[in-house]
């Protein structure tokens, strides 16, 4: 699914590195749980969290994830938003919450990876 | 069961980074640095990867459960090495903490999204060998190899 996709499906607002939104994306994994996400995600995944720290990236830079989506409308601070912006990794924000946003984007074709 | 030991033997180049405690800003930022420097030697994505993913919960670890410590990179020619030591303040129940689960995170390190005690077993996952050392009131040693 491409990530402009995404981000009009649930009405994401763009944070950072808004050049990479033209990519394709076939996986997503939503969790809260950083050591988890460094367990389970292999692939070129949509990283979807509730979690908006200096972790966040950095754990999807350990994994060469390329876009992060927030839910339930949490904003990241400043300094969150321009390492995101250094490691050039997308960031978006809903309000939405995790449930929703999963149904929503499974519905319009993106899976979960395989554990 | 092997002992903890560095191997001099061979290193093409070595690494070193301090890693401070309850320095959750910066946390992250050797594994940030270990990464970059090593995909500049053009090592295998996967490898990379592996190595990322076990410097970094190590790097959490130093800063959420130790008094401070180092992680030390030694690049072979046939694996990387990365040495992990502390100076305090140990584990009680090396067997117990390497369980997925266990974990004894403050709510600081729960909001970080750590404390999920998967750090240990992630990184014994991802290397081909893992040694840990522990002791109470001295510190914890840990060495990951991963072969290319
Ligand atoms: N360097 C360390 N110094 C002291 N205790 C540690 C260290 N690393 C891990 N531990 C202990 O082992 C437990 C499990 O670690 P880990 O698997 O990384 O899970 P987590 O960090 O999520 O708690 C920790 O909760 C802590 O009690
Ligand atoms: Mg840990």
């Amino acid at each position: 699914m491409h990530l402009r996709a995404i981000k009009e499906s649930v009405k994401a607002t763009v944070l950072a590195y808004e050049k990479g939104i033209d990519l394709d994306i076939h996986t997503a994994f939503g969790s809260d749980l950083m050591s988890d996400v460094l367990a389970y995600v292999e692939e070129d995944t949509l990283l979807i969290t509730g979690l908006t720290n200096h972790q966040v990236i950095r754990t999807a830079e350990m994994l060469d994830l390329k876009a992060i989506l927030f839910v339930r409308g949490k904003m990241p601070c400043q300094e969150v938003i321009e390492l995101a912006e250094e490691k050039k990794i997308l960031l978006m924000m809903t309000k939405e919450s995790l449930f929703t946003v999963a149904g929503i984007l499974y519905g319009e074709g993106l899976r979960g990876i395989s554990i | 069961m092997k002992k903890y030991s560095r191997s001099d033997e061979n290193v093409a180049m070595k690494l070193h980074y301090d890693v401070l405690r309850d320095d959750f800003s910066r946390a992250g930022e050797a594994s940030s640095k270990i990464k970059n420097m090593l995909r500049q030697l053009a090592i295998d994505a996967n490898i990379l990867r592996r190595i990322a993913i076990a410097t970094y919960e190590a790097e959490i670890n130093l800063v959420i459960h130790s008094y401070g410590g180092s992680i030390d990179v030694y690049i072979k020619s046939d694996c990387i090495e990365i040495y992990v030591e502390d100076s305090g303040p140990g584990i009680e129940n090396v067997e117990l903490a390497m369980t997925k689960g266990f974990s004894t995170a403050t709510n600081i390190a729960r909001e970080m999204g750590f404390g999920a005690g998967m750090g240990l077993p992630n990184m014994e996952k991802v290397s081909d060998e893992f040694i840990i050392e522990s002791e109470r009131d001295k510190g914890t040693n840990i060495k990951m190899v991963v072969n290319y």
